[in-house]
């Protein structure tokens, strides 16, 4: 590579976590916060040399720097007990071998090990693997920055003192559940944040797509990888209808489909015509192809509302039954086919079972609604507001609700 | 997901407090945020004012009028807060639960979910 390098942040947090998966895995995990911190250090003199010296190659650059910097830093850590077996560590080559996507894959997989608490997993991801900074993270889950920083200090420790060898490179079937998890929540997060701050959402909804497309090139035969990669471009791609100028939230139905971001769509439901013949489908695959036939419709009448309820029956059957959340999603779906009544029949029933389900008035009232049972309805949306904990949800219900009041009175 | 305890207090049952249950307040208030801040689940507290400092503003004919003291005539009082982010109401409340003032008859805490937030720096 000859082209001068101009560096941009882009550049920055493609570069970093690589340099610091390599370090990581020749040094080990236990130096985690030394590892950070030399390529801290190599980040800075990236930036003073760069601009006037651009290198050729800028990862294998950033790279040795940051290996240079890590031995200064140990080399003057007089305290560490260790020092001479690091010493002895530090004649040995970096391995070269490594693809770049194998760096921010064994990164990810280390950041999400099954010990730590989700939360910790979540801030050790965007800090290390996606290069956010507290301050950025902190932000996108309005948290104060003092907050963040001890979860990722607390997690590095933890990562520390638990035993076990970092996971190996070119094993991404190790931890790749929780990997997937934490991708998960993270970009459901972003979707579920309160309302009023659409800006902060999506940075984590970019974050969380940004590693999965990383991890889909490392792990390209994983159903469930491209499963996952699916439902969030076309959950993202219907973002820009989802919520209102002033922050409320518009559902499916209501949406205009116009706003859709049809390159995120598309490029979702190609990646579901690649893969999803022949695959046996997990979870994330079954909700991706769900999000990708609301997304060939043009409106709710249209929609293949039989293929949903086939594909919502599979889902439920799949996660055993263990999952109230989607076979709520399950009777949305009924109703569109068997009719309200059956629909509300089987929300008795899957009341009955899971009494404090959250949202199960709220598709109640919904349903009340469409069966002109307006009394009940209101009822019901009342029920619904008291019990959500979402913002944007709350405007929403209120929203319904006076709708139905102003119609009685 | 974030949870604010309220610390509903009585000002008779401060008035009198033992010697002993002065002191686990304070050390048993401290050692709670040491906790909190070290598990990374802290966000903030505050303490309020006695309730005799309040203002309240509510529409009145000419626009709004001031009036002194509080909204509600009760004997408790808001003495202050913690504004939690942890995983799960169940760990809200067992987290409540290691607050000093649920060792004290006659004081309680109260555990809301918080629904909007805007740290005011971003």
């Amino acid at each position: 590579m000859t082209t001068p390098v101009t560096p941009d942040e882009g550049l920055w947090r493609e570069l970093a976590p690589q340099a610091l998966a390599r370090l990581l895995r020749t040094y080990g995990r236990d130096q985690f916060e030394l590892c950070e911190d030399a390529v801290q250090d190599a980040l800075l003199d990236a930036h003073r040399q760069w601009a006037t010296r651009p290198p050729d190659d800028p990862q294998a650059w950033l790279c040795e720097t940051a290996r240079r910097r890590y031995v200064d830093r140990v080399r003057s850590d007089a305290r560490r007990r260790a020092r001479e077996t690091r010493v002895a560590l530090l004649e040995e080559p970096l391995d070269g071998e490594a693809e770049p996507g194998d760096d921010a894959l064994l990164l990810l997989q280390l950041c999400c090990q099954p010990d730590l608490p989700r939360s910790a997993q979540v801030a050790l991801t965007l800090r290390a693997v996606a290069g956010l900074s507290t301050a950025q993270i902190a932000n996108a889950y309005t948290l104060p920055e003092a907050t963040i920083a001890q979860r990722i200090t607390r997690a590095k420790r933890r990562l520390k003192d638990l035993d076990g060898d970092l996971p190996r490179p070119g094993h991404a079937e190790e931890r790749l559940p929780p990997v997937l998890d934490v991708l998960y929540v993270m970009f459901t997060e972003a979707h579920h944040t309160t309302s009023g701050a659409p800006v902060r959402d999506a940075d984590l909804a970019g974050e969380a797509i940004r590693l999965t497309r990383l991890l889909r090139q490392a792990v390209p035969d994983s159903t469930d990888v491209a499963g996952l990669l699916a439902l969030m471009l076309l959950t993202e791609g219907r973002h820009p209808a989802r919520v209102g100028e002033l922050g409320q939230l518009i559902p499916l139905d209501e949406q205009d489909r116009t706003l859709w971001n049809h390159t995120l769509i598309d490029e979702g439901l190609a990646l579901l015509d690649e893969v999803v013949p022949g695959a046996q489908p997990g979870p994330y695959l079954l909700q991706a192809c769900i999000a990708g036939v609301h997304a060939q419709a043009a409106d709710t009448e249209s929609t293949d509302w039989d293929e949903i309820h086939a594909l919502y029956t599979v889902l439920d059957a799949d996660t055993g039954g263990r999952n109230p959340v989607i076979a709520l999603n399950r009777i949305v779906a009924q109703a569109m086919v068997q009719g309200y009544a059956a629909a509300l029949s089987a929300l008795d029933d899957l009341v009955a079972n899971h009494p404090d389900l959250p949202r199960a008035d709220a598709v109640r009232a919904h349903l009340l609604e469409r069966s002109g049972r307006d009394a009940e309805a209101v009822a019901a949306y009342r029920r619904a507001i008291a019990a959500t904990v979402n913002a944007a949800e709350q405007r929403h219900l209120r929203d319904r609700l006076r709708r139905l009041v102003h119609v009685e009175e | 997901m974030k949870y604010l305890i309220l610390m509903h207090v009585d000002p008779t049952v401060l008035e009198n407090l033992t010697e002993e249950q002065q002191k686990l307040l304070g050390e048993g208030h401290g050692a709670f945020m040491a906790e909190t801040k070290e598990n990374g689940e802290f966000i903030s507290t505050q303490a309020l004012g006695d309730p005799s400092r309040s203002k309240v503003v509510r529409p009145g004919g000419d626009g709004p009028e001031v009036t002194d003291g509080p909204f509600v005539e009760a004997k408790e009082f808001l003495g202050g807060f913690y504004l939690l982010d942890v995983e799960d109401e169940a760990r809200a409340v067992e987290l409540a639960r290691k607050i000093p003032d649920v060792q004290i008859p006659g004081l309680a805490v109260e555990i809301r979910p918080v629904v909007f937030s805007d740290l005011g720096d971003g």
